[in-house]
């Protein structure tokens, strides 16, 4: 695996993954359904803004990703070029405080820097610049997941509400089985066998996710199956694989769309309980879920170190809040009668 | 009745037949007995050791005669001993539902309760101010993470105004002060998310003809809300209830291993984080046996509140 870890391979997933969705978003807006959906999105408020802030998590995500060699064997991403001067600290220090927080309080530790603006972590890193490095964190994440999730049942979801019968009986038999054990034990499951590491939680919550949206796209395909223009392919000779790609797949892809969204925030969410669990990102990972976890211990110190916990929560809670109110905006755009 | 009963039971064996041969490949195909050994052992252990345990263990038999033993196990629910506490299953997991029940109990139905509450005001004053900033507020409910329901819990209310213990448990009467907090944490952190869906299944209720009709006959609209519509949408709610439980899992094991509390949940957590093997696999296998058990009690609960449904 160690190819995987290689800057270039990341810059290239990068580049590969964020360009792959693009296409896909302006591909399918061609679609009359898709531009009246945009149409109406466009006056939502609310969905645009949740919009802007998504798109501005996944910009700091995607600057902490791409990674450029700075000689010696070292690379930098490129969010180091714009906070990377920020020197370290012994340990922690207040928001704007100019020394380092002792318990003894004997002699003042002047810091190394002037000013911080979240303060500093225990091993003295700057608060604020490892709260925006944790987006990548989430990016990886939730983009490796849903690579994972999403063709898995979308494929499944199809074949099933497509070709009914003994295919549907399988598909349902496999996802009930799925479904049947509480998600977060198998997940630990997953985790406890393949070990800690950002690959592994994809891993299992790429394999735990992909139950909901089998079940949403079975239903709607098999909807779709009854209409006339599915009857109309049949009887022009049409090949299933072209009646799946060509006719099913467009028209069940906002369902797509809607649940990548909202299948994130859940994503970024689970992320932070499996880190509490102590099966989440390893240790020395910037991500939110392990600074909300040191942040039990540390709220019953004293004096208080709240910063740590704030800076984490606030900045997950911006995510996931923009995220599901985007989800919801976009529900409404691709079906106005039941939003 | 009876019949209908039987044929339930009959459809969930094919299913638990499928998570016992998925907990076999995860825990028997996937994880390497190398692996298992040194989960068991301690990274530490030497290798004469390791390879004593796999022998020990049975993990050196050909695929399916380790199948063969791990169904036998899991059917007649002979599970292994803890690694960790060396104490048998039986006896950890009985000792612990009762505590669990202390939380879960009133945390489920304080929440259903007041997701109740909020959904039928929303409905109330649907399509107002009022509703939209209810609806906005439960969308940002949902966002945050339980454990910072819980480590704000103890922080502020527990130990910044004291009114509570921030953890332990009693049993008898004198518990209920180790109680108030957890149990409320656990209604209020899944609020945003029920009172949400509540709201949605009300809605598509207010629109049927019933409703006209009892507004027609001049009853008030508190009563129409709160005694025809309610009941009817209580059929609905019951299956989205239950499929909650798997997540009820998921808050009771933190709230449990926040506060301290001796139930299950705690563990659970326990033996995720000793990696205690044995203990993991016991709970994924009763976890999913719980689950079917309150899917088939659905069934009935959805025939006892609607006279429409037969079961046949």
């Amino acid at each position: 695996m160690d190819y995987l870890s290689h800057w270039l391979t990341q810059d290239l997933l990068l580049v590969l993954g964020l360009g792959g969705v693009a296409t896909m978003l302006t591909r399918a807006a061609r679609s009359e359904r898709w531009s009246r959906a945009w149409t109406r999105f466009r006056g939502d408020r609310t969905g645009i803004i949740a919009l802007c802030v998504v798109c501005l998590y996944l910009f700091i995500g995607a600057l902490e990703t791409f990674r450029v060699p700075v000689g010696g064997g070292d690379t930098k991403s490129l969010l180091d070029f714009v906070v990377g001067n920020i020197p370290d600290e012994r340990s922690y220090s207040a928001p704007f405080a100019n020394q380092v927080l002792t318990d003894t309080k004997a002699q003042p530790d002047p810091l190394n820097s002037s000013r911080h603006l979240l303060g500093t972590n225990q091993l003295g890193k700057d608060v604020f610049v490892q709260t925006l490095k944790a987006c990548r964190t989430a990016l990886i994440i939730g983009g490796f997941t849903s690579a994972i999730y999403i063709p898995l049942g979308a494929l499944f979801g199809i074949l099933a509400g497509y070709f009914r019968r003994w295919v549907d009986d399988l598909i349902q038999y496999v996802y009930s089985t799925l479904a049947s054990i509480p998600e977060i034990l198998l997940l630990v499951s997953i985790l406890f066998v393949l070990g800690q590491g950002l690959g592994s939680i994809s891993i299992a919550l790429g394999v735990t996710g992909w139950v909901g949206l089998c079940r949403l796209i079975r239903g709607e395909t098999m909807r779709q199956s009854e209409r006339s223009y599915i009857t109309a392919a049949r009887a022009l000779g049409q090949s299933h694989w072209n009646i799946i790609t060509r006719h099913l797949l467009p028209n069940v892809m906002h369902l797509v769309l809607i649940n990548f969204v909202l299948g994130f925030s859940g994503i970024v969410l689970t992320e932070a309980i499996l880190s509490y669990l102590g099966v989440g990102c390893p240790v020395g990972t910037a991500s939110w879920g392990v600074m909300i976890d040191s942040g039990r211990s540390e709220l019953s110190r004293d004096p208080v170190v709240w910063w740590n916990l704030t800076a984490a929560t606030t900045a997950l809670f911006g995510l996931v809040l923009s995220l599901n109110l985007l989800g919801d905006s976009l529900r409404k755009a691709f079906d106005p009668k039941r939003g | 009745m009876l019949n209908y009963l039987i044929r339930r039971l009959l459809y969930a064996v094919p299913i638990l037949l499928g998570v016992i041969f998925l907990t076999f490949l995860l825990f028997r195909v996937v994880n390497t007995p190398e692996h298992a050994a040194i989960n068991a052992l301690g990274p530490k252990s030497s290798v004469a050791a390791r390879e004593e345990w796999i022998e020990n263990n049975g993990r050196n038999l050909p695929l399916y005669r380790q199948l063969a033993t791990h169904v036998k196990q899991l059917g007649t629910f002979d599970f292994q001993p803890s690694t960790v506490t060396k104490r048998p299953m039986g006896e950890t997991f009985l000792a612990g539902v009762g505590p669990s029940l202390c939380v879960t109990l009133p945390g489920f139905i304080l929440g259903l309760w007041l997701a109740l509450v909020f959904s039928l005001y929303q409905v109330f004053v649907r399509h107002s101010a009022a509703d939209r900033t209810i609806t906005l507020f439960c969308v940002a409910m949902m966002s945050v993470p339980t454990m910072v329901y819980i480590i704000f819990g103890q922080a502020v209310v527990a130990l910044g105004l004291g009114w509570f213990p921030v953890s332990g448990f009693h049993s008898g009467l004198d518990g209920v002060r180790f109680l108030v907090l957890p149990v409320c944490i656990m209604a209020i952190a899944g609020l945003g998310y029920d009172a949400r869906m509540f709201r949605a299944v009300f809605l598509e209720e207010i629109a049927q003809d019933y409703v006209r009709t009892a507004h027609a006959k001049g009853l008030p609209a508190t009563r129409v809300l709160g005694r025809h519509v309610l009941k009817n949408g209580l059929i609905a709610l019951i299956t989205l209830t239950v499929g909650q439980l798997p997540k009820l899992i998921m808050g009771t094991l933190l709230i449990e291993s926040f506060f301290g509390i001796p139930g299950i949940g705690n563990v659970m957590v326990l033996g995720i984080q000793t990696s205690d093997e044995p203990v993991v696999l016991a709970c994924v296998f009763l976890g999913s046996l719980f689950y079917l058990a309150a899917l088939i009690l659905t069934d009935f609960l959805y025939a006892a509140a609607d006279p429409r449904i037969r079961l046949s």
